[in-house]
């Protein structure tokens, strides 16, 4: 495997699992106060589907040889990416149900050709995520469609959340394609099957519609449908906001990575000692063959 | 006189014999606050475990909790004939009607306290699950039978955890010897039968939870002992959750769970 | 954390042989069991989980694909589809 080609796909994985771990937290955030309980179910579970999405990619990734605590170290150090998304805050309940119809919405648009990608290991998690990840979506826009049928408060709400995150949203896709450093490797190897422009496009495509349907207005006074070239155009991306966000300027980045850091460290202790019980097991069981091999009695 | 789940009058075609409805119903909402706080307390972990696993595992209990608690809640609600259903109930009542036992509501600690509580509710709803689902109401029972499943997990990942982390480091068996003897003095509460169960065992229509003592007594003691655990000795403590008065911890955590409920009144999510 | 790494196989409630499904972290054989079946079976995926040590796995070397699977690409006789039967009998 070519070092050029197995360095991109360790950086792009774990890129990848770091995301899916940290975007546990912005969702994570109103589990306590979901205001039904069957809203507090989907909700629970579909944060453990992305912490189990997080394990699926440190798996694929362990593959090529890097451990997941190599990987976890190095985001906890600041030195390893997360999609930026994650980075906003979940101001109100409504800001859940855009997150899975807008965030997961671009996610899933990125993930479905990763299925397809040239490494083994990384295509099959990717398709045991994407079938997961449907339910995400719909359970997002359902949520969305419940309040947009409510009262004035809750439509309110909604469309206020719509107008923080619609924007951010297109920017998961990245830079456009002639501003993307790595795109052009990862397209070589087989990584990357289809543009950041390309993709971002099908979104907007896609969502508008579902946002015509949900009753609520997306914040960019220059989209419209464009009937020669069969697409919507939209308005520019500011991409000074991208660029401080992705940076580390995020409103939650230094929230969401402090408490990666706290529950890894609080957690060093529960880790240690299921090791240190393992093992003295082990060595119990290796005395207690030695002892039976021997004849001599066991030690207590 | 019959009365409502909360003590206020019910109508006058109430489930089943007078009196005994209101007792019904309030044993239910016992079962179901018990699941419901219980499952938010473990809700909290997601995304804040020692180890990707542990989220996971730790939001599939809370997951069968809360399961649960909409079952017990909703047949509550059913019986009560006031129109509240599971959801009313869960988010809109006040701080003296929840009748959950206190040991559910403690904050946790650290993932040690989580573990022991779950294996120390784990091994009673065991208990409890295995005699009500032998019991006359079959709505009860079923769901009794399948929340028996789900228990027997609880009490094995409870016990798992509790026996690692008491017999892993010093540091670990220090934590887990301060969860114990922090929640210990809140488990005699789980045996102390309410009113309402003190009348159904005498109807032979509901369980004494008194009676459950022994079995789990047989379940914890040996997995403490196995952990390096010390039993802490019996104090005058006796908890007060099931009579609707709570730890301070209570308040707080209604809050939380409450809020959207009581910021947007009536509305549909 | 030195928690060894365990492949996952799962058996589904229709199929007939384990599938690899994936792995997962743990101290030891009966944790892993629990967490693989927390992470792996949570949409009712499975009926049997075998957990195994990843370094308890030996596996071909990729490198040799050629001398250990190549003989059998021209011993097509192996297949049934290489014997053309009467039609009447083809469902053999």
């Amino acid at each position: 495997m070519p070092a050029g080609y197995r360095r991109t796909l360790i950086r792009q994985i774990g890129q990848h699992a770091h995301s899916e771990v940290v975007g546990m937290l912005p969702e994570g955030n109103w589990i306590t106060r979901a205001p039904t309980l069957e809203r507090k179910c989907i909700l629970l579970a579909k944060v453990q589907d992305e912490g189990g999405h997080g394990l699926y990619l440190y798996a694929a990734a362990e593959t090529l040889g890097v451990a997941r605590d190599t990987l976890i170290a190095q985001l906890h150090a600041g030195e390893a990416k997360y999609s930026s998304i994650f980075n906003y805050p979940t101001v109100t309940w409504a800001d859940v149900g855009v997150i899975g119809w807008l965030v997961d919405g671009a996610a899933i648009m990125n993930q479905i050709p990763l299925t397809r990608c040239s490494y083994g290991p990384y295509a099959r998690a990717m398709i045991r995520i994407c079938k997961e990840e449907s339910f995400h979506q719909r359970q997002g826009y359902d949520l969305l469609l419940k309040m947009m049928e409510g009262s004035d408060a809750q439509r309110a709400q909604v469309q206020d959340a719509v107008d923080r995150w619609w924007w951010p949203a297109l920017m998961m896709f990245g830079p456009h394609d002639r501003d993307s450093p790595h795109s052009g490797d990862s397209t070589r190897w087989g990584i990357k099957r289809i543009s950041n422009d390309e993709l971002r496009q099908k979104f907007v495509d896609a969502t508008v519609p579902q946002a015509r349907v949900l009753g609520v207005t997306l914040p960019d006074p220059l989209l419209r449908w464009n009937e020669a070239s069969g697409h919507h155009e939209f308005g520019p991306i500011d991409w000074d906001e991208f660029r401080a966000v992705v940076q580390g300027h995020g409103a939650c980045a230094r929230e969401r990575l402090r408490d990666r850091v706290r529950a890894w460290e609080d957690g060093a202790w529960v880790r240690e000692a299921a090791s240190a019980y393992a093992a003295k097991q082990a060595a119990k069981q290796a005395a207690g063959q030695a002892a039976g091999q021997s004849g001599a009695p066991v030690a207590a | 006189m019959s009365t409502t789940c909360d003590g206020a009058p019910a109508p006058p075609d109430a489930a089943s014999a007078p009196g005994l409805a209101a007792a019904r119903c309030a044993v239910l909402l016992g079962y179901g606050d018990t699941a419901l706080i219980l499952g938010q307390r473990l809700a909290e972990w997601c995304g804040h475990g020692p180890v990707l696993e542990e989220d996971v595992a730790l939001a599939n209990i809370a997951l069968d909790l809360l399961g649960q608690a909409r079952l017990l809640l909703a047949h509550a609600g059913a019986l009560e004939g006031r129109g509240r259903d599971a959801d009313q109930l869960a988010f809109l009542r006040l701080e003296r009607e929840y009748l959950n036992p206190t040991l559910a509501e403690l904050p946790n600690v650290d993932f040690g306290h989580t573990a022991l509580r779950l294996l120390l509710f784990g091994a009673f709803h065991v208990a409890l699950w295995s005699a009500v689902q032998h019991g006359r109401d079959p709505q009860l029972a079923t769901i009794a039978a399948k929340s028996l499943k789900e228990a027997r997990y609880h009490r094995n990942h409870g016990a798992d955890w509790t026996v690692r982390l008491g017999d892993g480091t010093a540091q670990s068996h220090d934590r887990m010897q301060r969860a114990l003897d922090a929640l210990w003095p809140y488990c005699s509460e789980l045996f102390t039968a309410s009113p309402a169960e003190q009348r159904l065992a005498a109807a032979g229509a509901g369980v004494d939870p008194a009676q459950l003592r022994p079995a789990w007594e047989a379940d914890v003691l040996p997995v403490l002992a196995e952990s390096n655990l010390r039993v802490p000795p019996p104090t005058p403590f006796r908890a007060s959750g099931k009579r609707g008065i709570h730890s301070e911890h209570m308040g707080h955590l209604l809050a939380e769970l409450q809020y959207l409920q009581r910021a947007f009144p009536g509305c549909r999510w | 954390m030195d928690w060894p790494l365990w492949e996952v196989f799962i058996r589904s409630r229709n199929g007939l042989d384990h599938k690899h499904c994936g792995s997962i972290h743990a101290p030891d054989a009966r944790l892993a069991l629990q967490m693989a079946r927390d992470v792996y079976t949570r949409r009712l995926e499975g009926v049997s989980i075998w957990v195994v040590r990843a370094d308890a796995i030996v596996a071909s070397d990729p490198d040799a694909k050629p001398e250990m699977f190549d003989p059998a690409a021209d011993k097509i006789y192996r297949h049934p589809t290489f014997y053309k039967l009467p039609d009447d009998v083809n469902h053999m």
